[in-house]
């Protein structure tokens, strides 16, 4: 696996993302270009589904780097981020040193905290030379984190170094892509934001969502998928407590295309808005006269 | 690997430009900073300054890092970079902003009052029989109205809510901290000291979990109907927000506003008076369920997610009291821990809930409770300081 080069101009940056299927708003191009160019991470907020995740996975896969993901939750800790010694191992290495009749403390401390006893996670992982060049980290959901390792992350991402007590400082001689994603469940302090590129990842206009599906659904009719896009954009005009996303729209149209619709109608919706629609209020909102008209419009212009 | 493509002169205008655009957008209350300046020149460098999409998008990542900010920066780099002679006219014409609006600072009432209090010429004797009578007014204080006070009694119970200490209500989070009491093993800290006696264990280290106080999020009604009240609450909010971080406060009348920002500043009257400018209906009508229904499309699942106690301090006399309020009343406690109500209504003895609206709020409330003097305040506190149930379903429905 070779690096591919790093694009030289933001409109190589849309053609590296498009030729992985990924076709990004403009703006969206430019700032991954940035965050590459200037070697600073990326924050992208935005609602669930609009593609956060996914530009991290082109993003590697497009320059042939490692993927190194970090799943944030709540309560995760250094030891689960960073690292963690491998306690047993240890406490074995101990044991046979005793039994071999070692005492010398000294090398015994430092044996034990050697590199093999070290259980690398992810963070420690995108900080070590890799072949293929500088690896790609995606942070994703910071929000679900909380503020406690937000704190411990701003030193990773200025220095990109971990300091580890019984071993060192872990310095990356090359900083990784950095994609940080947040879904807004809470708002993450302005301390880290200050370091990273921000941008907010909205839904996509008409136009793009009709392309985004022709190339994630490749099978879909173009009636159906122009009808499929139209829906989905009346629906978010719609004051739904979750608005669908682009990820839905497409788990939608393969649904319908899985189904064998060759255009929308109230039964096939019916039976299929769950892939859409993920509360049940708004469910029960979507039927009846709103369906209809929705519907109706969706399906009126051809 | 910045590359240079501009002339030395013409870089230097451009950081003219940029310096003066990010004062611009000081100016328009966005948090700009130095550094964002620096990065926004080196940015710069490496794109092509000729299109003027990329320059928004490249300074938009750099400058703006909240989305509610997006729509000031958009005004103001299409207000700051057109053609420069439509800007020079522009400037010419509109006032210098700071002379045009000019409001009294906060803390100038504060300074006022404290200049025109009467000089002290009593003699010790009379002071000793102040005291005297200060502490039996201190019980009169307790349990009198707020919507009765006198301004000297108010601004005596302000300052009883001050020292009000909110003490820790504690929610065990995931994370471990050492701790002899703990209950897992500290493998990493026992092997470390086991080094120190060749490997042999001796001191088993513990973790224990980490506690921290639940978050808080109250939802003031500033309606009219509310008005003797809001600013106690709002001292009161600001007090417990200072001494624990995690505290969320929104008010709304006929929409609805979230001050959380403007409460952080650490002077109660400066942070009362920026809260005050942020929000356009002060004392204005009431629309709880439309509010509510706001605050749970856009902001439950922001600073509901941790385990939240909500605290609704309202009258809960709406007018337009239909099966959406207990709806949303409904939504919302279910996205959080623990549902307060706090009503200065229920001061009266006899009260009965028979407005429309108080029915419908009712039955989603875990705990109904009034709010309209000081020992309220005081019992108020008690209640968030005792350990949260293990889930908020357990305790539903007792005062109510």
């Amino acid at each position: 696996m070779t690096s591919a080069t790093l694009p030289a101009s933001v409109d190589a940056m849309l053609e590296l993302l498009t030729s992985r299927g990924y076709l990004a708003e403009r703006s969206l191009a430019t700032v991954t270009y940035l965050s590459l160019r200037m070697g600073r991470p990326l924050f992208l907020e935005g609602e669930a589904g609009v593609g956060k995740t996914e530009i991290a996975k082109v993003l590697s896969a497009a320059l042939g780097r490692k993927l190194i993901r970090l799943q944030c939750y709540e309560g995760l800790d250094v030891s689960s981020a960073v690292y963690e010694w491998n306690s047993a191992a240890q406490m074995i290495a101990i044991r046979m040193a005793e039994a071999a009749g070692d005492t010398d403390r000294e090398q015994l401390s430092s044996d034990i905290f050697a590199d093999r006893y070290m259980i690398k996670r992810p963070l420690l992982q995108a900080l070590e030379p890799d072949v293929a060049g500088p690896p790609v980290l995606l942070i994703d959901e910071l929000d679900r984190a909380d503020e406690a390792f937000e704190a411990y992350l701003l030193e990773i991402l200025s220095d990109f170094q971990v300091t580890i007590p019984e071993f060192g400082t872990v310095k990356a001689p090359h900083p990784p892509i950095v994609i940080i994603t947040s879904n807004r469940t809470r708002e993450i302090h302005d301390a880290l934001k200050r370091r990273c590129l921000y941008h907010w990842v909205d839904y996509p206009a008409a136009e793009r969502e009709l392309a985004i599906v022709k190339t994630r659904v490749p099978g879909i009719s173009a009636k159906l998928s122009q009808q499929v896009v139209r829906f989905v954009q009346a629906l978010r005009d719609q004051d739904f407590y979750k608005s669908p996303g682009v990820a839905e729209t497409i788990d939608w149209a393969t649904a319908l295309s899985e189904l064998d619709a060759r255009s929308l109608t109230p039964q096939v919706v019916g039976d299929t808005l769950g892939a859409l629609l993920k509360y049940q209020d708004d469910i029960t909102r979507m039927q009846g006269d709103t369906l209809q008209k929705v519907l109706k419009d969706a399906t009126s212009e051809d | 690997m910045a590359i240079n493509h501009l002339a030395p002169e013409q870089t230097e205008q451009f950081a003219d430009n940029i310096v003066g655009f990010a004062r611009a957008l000081r100016a328009a209350g966005m948090p700009v900073g130095p550094g964002a300046v620096i990065d926004a020149m080196s940015a710069l460098q490496v794109i092509d300054i000729g299109n003027r999409a990329d320059v928004f998008a490249t300074l938009e990542a750099i400058f703006v890092k909240r989305h509610e900010h997006a729509l000031i920066f958009k005004q103001a780099f299409n207000l700051f970079f057109r053609a420069s002679e439509e800007w020079k006219h522009m400037l010419d014409s509109v006032p210098l902003p700071e002379q045009a609006r000019k409001t009294p600072q906060a803390g100038a009432r504060r300074v006022q009052e404290a200049m025109s209090q009467p000089r002290m010429t009593e003699t010790p004797q009379h002071q000793e029989q102040d005291l005297r009578l200060a502490v039996s007014d201190k019980e009169i204080l307790q349990k009198k109205d707020f919507a009765q006070m006198s301004a000297a009694e108010i601004s005596e119970a302000l300052r009883a809510i001050d020292r009000m200490h909110l003490p820790q209500a504690e929610l065990l989070t995931r994370r471990h901290r050492p701790d002899p009491h703990g209950l897992r093993l500290d493998l990493r800290r026992t092997l470390r000291a086991s080094l120190r006696t060749g490997g042999e264990i001796i001191d088993i280290h513990r973790l224990g979990r980490i506690e921290k106080p639940a978050p808080i999020v109250a939802l003031l009604d500033i309606s009219g109907s509310m008005n003797e009240y809001t600013r106690l609450f709002l001292h009161f909010l600001h007090a417990i927000g200072d001494a624990r971080k995690r505290v969320s406060v929104f008010l709304f009348g006929t929409r609805l506003t979230n001050v959380t920002r403007a409460l952080r500043q650490r002077d109660p009257d400066e942070a009362l008076a920026s809260c005050s400018a942020s929000v356009e209906d002060w004392a204005g009508g009431t629309r709880i369920s439309a509010s509510l229904h706001n605050f749970n499309k856009l902001w439950a699942r922001r600073v509901l997610s941790q385990g939240a106690i909500v605290l609704l301090i309202s009258d809960g006399l709406e007018r337009e009291a239909d099966s959406k309020l207990a709806f949303e009343m409904d939504r919302l406690h279910r996205s959080c821990r623990r549902l307060i109500w706090l009503n200065p209504l229920l001061r009266f003895g006899c009260f009965e809930a028979k407005a429309q609206g108080i029915k419908m709020m009712l039955p989603h409330v875990d705990e109904f409770r009034p709010v309209h003097n000081l020992s309220s305040i005081q019992e108020l506190i008690t209640t968030l300081s005792r350990p949260l149930p293990p889930h908020h379903r357990s305790l539903i429905r007792s005062a109510a």
